[in-house]
């Protein structure tokens, strides 16, 4: 059967069709879909976890159960999960483990670029490296025939451009799960990693180390070919192997499937048969460092850009520039265009917040991940930091604490959402709590993991949980966002009081089924004076009919803005209309 | 040769799943195909962009600034933003609705006085859609999409059927495969009306 897939399914699929029996993932671009793809499969218990760590270790458990067992995660989250992680190139796998991690090459939508192969040196993993979909489908069927032949967790590096590019590919049959290697019985001396099980399972893996190698440089999955053209040879792993081959279909190439342990001999192989080596590999200069250290003189990074994808004009510029040709065609520049980053939805219960935050000048906003992060940029910068997954809360902390008793102290806020707190926020409250720093925590509780498309999550009342963190219950609020005059109340008494306290923000997601839209609003133009206050709502719903400047005796420049409401758009929440002071806006 | 493609707008719009019907039309049509974006921030009223090559065979999936033959574009600022990926001989579909984010709104930035100006003089062939105007005209705006790959169905390699078909397979029958055929349809009289 011909299937026309993204890399993420495709991933997905090549695990079911592996007897995959249990899977474990917590959302976030670009590996979301792989999980996803696996709900609702047959033979499969899958689950959104709270973190990257608990989905790794429930992956583990059944892999200690005799299961084979699936994670996925993007790349910042395999550095939560690396705890346990670390252990893990210790312990090694029972049933089949694969950890597809995906690293978003450009950051599109992370806060960092970051190259999960180094996981593979660090834990002593191998890694395998698919170059698109079709790659990404047999790989993840063959990863966990290796993790139980070698006994260890299998890292499946995928990149943007494997997860979100669809190609071609013909799909099998799922497998019947190996019923011989199901049930469990104790074995401490491999499976508790005390120091005394430490230096046994060193030589372990020392064994395993050096076995791998030899199955990566048999595997299939690497591969040298051969062209004609020998001024320079390829090394390239990942979907850089198609921009490669697009610009030059007639070098050789060694194509890195299996990438660690570094299949060293086919290397050697290329580099006898071309004039120049050249390592194109997505995010850090890893193998070219390994070839060189070989005695391989590879170039790579100098000559390729910097960060971000690898694509065939940027190879085509770092050949040229390398075999010193003067003539680099230029790239056609883009149009200068504003900018249009992504914006709360019209309706979003957050935007109710960020109205109120967006005024609070003298106050230090420590903010987190998810679309609340938005908050940061237009019309309402309430912002002042945003570091990782429930870093807000703990930045606070620090912040609030480094203030008490200090003249000019300012209020401190944390903004955090209702997943990101389920996913590392608690400690933090805990902390916060336990040492009595004067934080003003949000929770803003939109009911489901909103950034990465709505996944579920535990559903459960953050009042009491809260509490039992520690916060006093006489400073633990619950605000409807949507109630401007409500919300800015207790905003201003949770500021006040000289100790933690927690507002949860109760609203569902625009997207959610949960939401109610009611009739949109229409601006009555006679009773609009083009304050534009309704602006600071920054609600997408909101345009400007037309804009004027007034010069007021004083010499102050005054900026008038007349709004409509698109009613298509429009949810009705009603958050612009408490922010006019005319009462121009009304359902219409 | 690959046939290039972009289609762009932004969040919402439904980019992708034109751009999908696309990319499975030309498939059904016996051609290798791939299809590209990236995701995530790009939902939410962002920019959005997706890719489509299709040939005897396609190595990257990435297209190059100033390769593609068709851009379609369901905005007209996206239009401009993206229009350097356009070959010289290549073709842009663009309506000219607007959709002016809060940053404009805000006074922050400004939008562009006349993109369909500007990308008329590129030299490149421009064909004003204006399936916004007509979707709403059909009774929902969220037809648009039907409208605009109606219009680009001419300018693609494969015979038009291809991408209706694929279109209306999308609806299990019923009113909304109704009214998506006929968007798609109404998409198909605007460009024979404009050439």
């Amino acid at each position: 059967m011909r299937e026309f897939l993204s890399g993420n399914e495709a991933t997905a699929r090549g695990a079911w069709e592996a007897g995959v029996e249990v899977a474990a993932a917590y959302p976030g671009t670009p590996s979301t879909e792989i999980l996803e793809s696996l709900i609702g499969r047959p033979g499969v218990y899958a689950e959104w976890s709270t973190n990257e760590k608990v989905a790794l270790e429930a992956a583990f458990g059944a892999s200690l159960a005799g299961r084979r067992a699936l994670t996925a995660m993007k790349h910042v989250g395999l550095n939560v999960a690396s705890d346990s992680l670390m252990t893990l190139g210790l312990v090694g796998a029972k049933g089949g483990l694969v950890i597809a991690v995906s690293d978003d090459i450009g950051f599109s939508s992370s806060q960092n670029e970051q190259d999960s192969r180094y996981w593979g040196r660090f834990v002593h993993l191998p890694v395998l490296e698919p170059a698109d979909a079709a790659e990404a489908y047999a790989m993840a069927r063959d990863a966990f025939a290796i993790s139980e032949r070698f006994e260890v967790p299998v890292l499946l590096r995928l990149t943007t451009r494997v997860s979100h590019v669809k190609r071609t590919l013909t799909l099998g049959e799922r497998e019947a799960p190996d019923r011989s290697r199901r049930g469990y019985h104790r074995d401490a001396e491999r499976w508790i990693i005390t120091p005394n099980h430490v230096g046994k399972r060193l030589e372990v893996r020392a064994l395993r180390d050096a076995a791998l190698a030899e199955e990566s440089a048999a595997s299939r999955w690497n591969v040298l070919e051969h062209g004609t053209d020998r001024s320079v040879g390829f090394v390239v792993s990942g979907p850089a192997y198609h921009a490669v081959r697009e610009a030059f279909p007639h070098a050789s190439v060694l194509k890195l499937g299996f990438s660690h342990p570094l299949p060293l001999a086919l290397a050697y192989q290329l580099a006898e048969s071309v004039e120049r080596v050249m390592v194109v590999e997505e995010s850090e200069a890893l193998v070219e460092t390994e070839l060189n250290a070989a005695g391989i003189a590879a170039a790579g990074r100098a000559w390729l850009p910097p960060h971000g994808e690898i694509t065939a004009p940027a190879i085509e510029c770092a050949v040229s520039r390398l075999l010193g040709y003067s003539q680099v065609q230029e790239a056609k520049k883009a149009k200068k265009v504003f900018p249009r980053p992504p914006t709360l939805c019209a309706g979003c219960p957050y935007m109710g917040i960020y109205f109120w935050l967006g005024q609070l000048t003298d106050a230090v906003i420590c903010g987190d991940i998810g679309c609340y992060t938005l908050g940061c940029g237009e019309p309402w910068n309430a912002m002042d930091s945003i570091i990782s997954m429930g870093a807000s809360l703990g930045v606070a902390h620090g912040m609030a604490k480094t203030f008490e008793g200090n003249g000019d102290a300012k209020p401190v806020l944390a903004v955090i959402g209702d997943s990101t707190f389920l996913h590392s926020g608690m400690p933090a409250l805990a902390n916060i709590a336990y040492h009595r720093a004067n934080v003003t925590a949000l929770i803003l509780d939109n009911r489901t993991t909103a950034m990465t498309g709505g996944q579920d999550r535990p559903q459960l009342d953050f009042a009491q949980l809260s509490t039992a963190l520690g916060i006093r219950p006489e400073r633990v609020r619950k605000v409807d966002p949507y109630e401007l005059p409500a919300f800015f109340k207790v905003l201003r008494e949770e500021i006040k009081a000289p100790e933690p306290s927690v507002i949860i923000a109760e609203r569902p997601c625009v997207l959610s089924r949960e939401f109610v839209r009611r009739r949109p609003l229409t601006v009555i133009e006679d009773k609009c004076n083009g304050c534009a206050r309704c602006l600071d709502v920054g609600c997408p719903a909101i345009t400007v009919t037309r804009r004027e400047r007034e010069m007021r005796a004083s010499g102050k420049v005054v900026e008038h803005a007349w709004v409509k409401i698109e009613s298509g758009l429009c949810t009705g929440c009603d958050v612009c209309a408490q922010a006019c002071a005319r009462g121009a806006m009304v359902a219409a | 040769m690959t046939f290039d493609l972009l289609v762009v707008g932004i969040g919402g719009q439904g980019v992708l799943t034109a751009a999908d019907a696309i990319a499975r039309a030309a498939l059904q049509s016996g051609y290798d195909a791939t299809k590209t974006e990236v995701t995530g921030m790009s939902q939410r009223g962002g920019v959005v962009c997706s890719q489509v090559r299709f040939g005897q065979r396609v190595s990257a999936s990435e297209i190059r600034p100033g390769a593609a033959q068709l851009v379609i574009a369901f905005e007209s600022a996206e239009g401009l933003r993206w229009s350097h990926y356009l070959a010289p001989e290549g073709c842009i579909l663009v309506d000219p609705w607007r959709a002016v984010p809060p940053i404009v709104s805000s006074g922050v930035h400004e939008y562009p006085a006349n993109p369909i100006g500007e990308l008329d003089s590129l030299k490149t062939k421009v064909l004003q859609v204006a399936a916004r105007a007509t979707a709403e005209r059909l009774g929902d705006a969220r037809l648009a999409n039907s409208v605009m790959l109606g219009a680009a169905a001419s300018s693609l390699p494969f015979p038009e059927q291809m991408l209706r078909n694929e279109v209306l397979r999308r609806f299990s029958g019923g009113a909304l495969a109704a009214q998506n055929a006929a968007a798609f349809d109404a998409g198909r009289e605007l460009v024979t009306q404009t050439v």
